[in-house]
């Protein structure tokens, strides 16, 4: 079945990737408004960019494992 | 106060979380082939996803949005809802009852009531059940639809059929499987979405220490209700426990301790099939009892990512500009006489209304202010949504309203599951169309998702209209959960226990909380006035002891009474004593047992319950 660590892994390197990004091009101003002066858009996407990476990663090894075990006699 | 423009940044977001959510339906419909595959997962689950799902479901919008309107008004005390009322509970159902439902042949929890007891109390259970749940997921939606209007002028229609669509596409396609794998990608999003409240909160009014002393000027000098309270009143989880006086939430800690820590939370988290089903969807007996056991990991963390938030809302500033009307409306709304609604303590706003007023010639709904004979009142449900709107510029708005979303599908997903379950196998085949092929089962499971959604946004309309209708019927579900443990315990533990011993036990139970509350105050008394308790908290606590110990003592006097009709052989697997000690964990090793993960689990809830106290 589905290893549910793929979607969820893909879903938020993606939305990392946007945060990040929008974090990059965002006017400056955006963050003195609402939170605190810090760029969170770009310091936040980088958290759940590296969540989603993680993620995949344990999905992947997860994989390995189990080819392992059937290919072993 | 004016409401908030998304970027096209936030559209992205929400979208792409939406194609996730339904991607993994699309890609579960082909594992769907039997009735037990829609509705029990086939029994293949990993314990750590049916965890976190057994977290998930319950973490719907109201207990997001709900537990962070606690933690404005009661504080630290709302804790209780975790560090007491679920830990023991949940490790509680894992190691001591998971092995009668998991063991039996039971699919569900009214089925187990029909093997233990007998059919009617199934029926009992089944029919109050199924209602409940969509009444449930009905009431939610209405809840988030509003707030979406509220905070973004959504179109209260839009929100709440296209959130109910997207829920029954995936509940539709990939079965109970489908809402608990999305339940574990929501869970994820809710932490990372609110997460960074608690983070901005805390470092805006000075770190844990800051919002002490912000709390403790409000408790002493100015709370809402005029009342003065100790100064830790709100940072304090146990410290004003010794009479319902000295805390906002008006409990002291017997009622506290019984009515929550025991009757409530045993009665939720040990016979609600809602939370049940996760753990029997997991891939062996030992992995489903490990599920609520786990589970209690995450579930500890969680007043740190919606209470706190919410205590934070109550003292901090409104940032300037945020918050706002513009001139235009300003200057229309002074005209039209309507006072807005804008930020009054902390971030709260007082409790408001819709209202109409014309700005350059254009209609706009705004949020009136309403007064209680010329007294307003804080709006705590608003503690959430407005730290969104304070603290995270669009991009992040984005995730927290998708978190918010997700809150809200995770929710209801968990009801429609539970429901087209009891709906099929206790209600349908077991009374309308017995014998039928399993086929039919399947699609009849599928059609009960449909029709379960159907309900709920029935039910939805109905509380936009008559909101204290939905008050009352929660009231009502109420009085029909409180007894429930006592049977369920009596019926596991105590092999003497009779079918008509439950049956009119748990109606006696049902009956004792409707007079309670018939008969005491705050909400209810309808009949006379006997007693008065400080908040409507200690009373539904104080409702549920009655409750629980009426059912307690009927079921235990009417067994004595009546001949047991089940023989020791049919209830083998349903009753400790006639079971076999499980040995299957046998071969694990200590730390991965649940028995030692429980004993860890409650003791690093003891050390919150101290460091916090």
């Amino acid at each position: 079945m589905l290893d549910i660590r793929y979607p969820i892994g893909g879903m938020f390197i993606i939305l990392g990737a946007i945060l990040v990004v929008f974090g990059l091009v965002s006017d400056p101003q955006l963050y003195e408004m609402h939170s605190l002066g810090i760029n969170i858009n770009l310091g936040w996407g980088c958290v759940i960019l590296a969540f989603g990476l993680f993620m995949l990663t344990l999905a992947g090894l997860a994989r390995r494992r189990s080819k392992r075990r059937e290919t072993s006699p | 106060m004016e409401t908030v423009r998304l970027g096209n940044i936030d559209y992205v977001i929400l979208i792409v979380y939406t194609l996730f959510v339904l991607g993994i339906g699309i890609a579960l419909k082909k594992f769907m082939r039997t009735s037990t595959d829609f509705f029990l997962s086939g029994r293949s689950i990993p314990a750590w996803i049916t965890a976190l799902a057994f977290v998930s479901a319950n973490l719907g919008a109201n207990e997001v949005i709900g537990m962070g309107a606690c933690g404005a008004k009661y504080g630290m005390m709302t804790c209780h809802f975790y560090w007491l009322g679920a830990v023991a509970a949940m490790v509680f159902v894992g190691v001591s009852m998971m092995p009668f439902y998991y063991g039996s042949k039971a699919r569900s929890v009214p089925e187990y009531l029909k093997l233990r007891f007998d059919e009617k109390t199934r029926a009992l259970n089944a029919v109050s059940f199924a209602v409940m749940t969509v009444f449930m997921s009905g009431i939610s939606m209405y809840a988030l639809a509003k707030l979406m209007q509220i905070m973004l002028q959504w179109n209260l229609n839009f929100s709440l059929w296209v959130s109910a669509v997207v829920v029954l596409v995936y509940i539709f396609l990939g079965g109970l499987t489908s809402a608990i794998y999305n339940e574990v990608l929501q869970f994820f999003l809710i932490v990372l979405g609110f997460l960074p409240l608690t983070f901005l909160g805390l470092k805006n009014i000075g770190g844990w220490e800051g919002l002490k002393v912000q709390l403790a000027k409000v408790a002493t000098e100015h709370a809402p209700d005029g009342i003065h309270y100790p100064a830790n009143a709100w940072t304090s989880v146990w410290g004003n426990m010794s009479s319902a006086a000295s805390n906002p939430m008006h409990v002291e800690w017997f009622g506290m301790v019984v009515g929550l820590g025991f009757v409530l939370a045993f009665g939720y988290w040990c016979t609600d099939f809602l939370v049940i089903q996760r753990a029997m969807a997991a891939e062996s007996m030992s992995a489903a009892r490990r599920t609520p056991v786990l589970a209690t990991i995450p579930k500890i963390l969680i007043p740190f990512i919606v209470i706190v938030p919410g205590m934070i809302a109550f003292v901090v500033a409104p940032h300037p500009g945020v918050f706002e009307p513009s001139p235009e409306l300003a200057t229309a709304a002074a005209a039209a006489k309507v006072e807005l609604a804008v930020p009054t303590w902390g971030l709260l706003p007082p409790k408001s209304e819709d209202a109409t007023i014309r700005i350059n010639g254009v209609e706009k709904t705004v949020r009136k202010v309403v007064r209680n004979d010329g007294k307003i009142e804080p709006d705590y449900n608003m503690a959430i949504p407005m730290l969104l709107i304070q603290y995270f510029p669009t991009g992040l708005l984005g995730l927290g309203l998708t978190a918010l979303m997700a809150s809200f599908m995770s929710g209801m997903a968990g009801n429609v599951t539970a429901f087209n379950t009891v709906w099929t196998y206790d209600i349908y085949q077991s009374y309308i169309a017995p014998n039928r092929s399993d086929n039919h089962y399947l699609w009849m499971g599928r059609m009960a998702t449909v029709f379960g959604i159907a309900v709920s946004i029935a039910a939805a309309y109905v509380a936009a209209k008559f909101d204290n209708i939905m008050d009352f019927i929660q009231l009502v579900f109420s009085f029909v959960n409180a007894p429930l443990f006592a049977t369920f315990l009596l019926g596991m533990f105590w092999k003497r226990t009779t079918g008509h011993a439950a049956f009119f036990g748990l109606l006696a139970g049902t009956a004792a909380s409707a007079l309670h509350t018939a008969v005491t105050g705050p909400t209810g008394h309808w009949l006379a006035d006997v007693h008065r308790y400080g908040s409507d908290m200690a009373q539904n606590f104080w409702m549920a002891t009655f409750a629980w110990t009426t059912c307690f003592v009927t079921t235990i006097v009417i067994s004595l009474l009546t001949a047991r009709k089940k023989s020791d052989d049919q209830l083998r697997g349903l009753v400790y004593s006639l079971t076999p000690r499980f040995a299957a964990d046998d071969h694990l090793a200590w730390y991965a047992k649940p028995e030692a993960l429980a004993v860890i689990m409650l003791v690093i809830t003891i050390v919150l319950n101290i460091l916090f106290w």
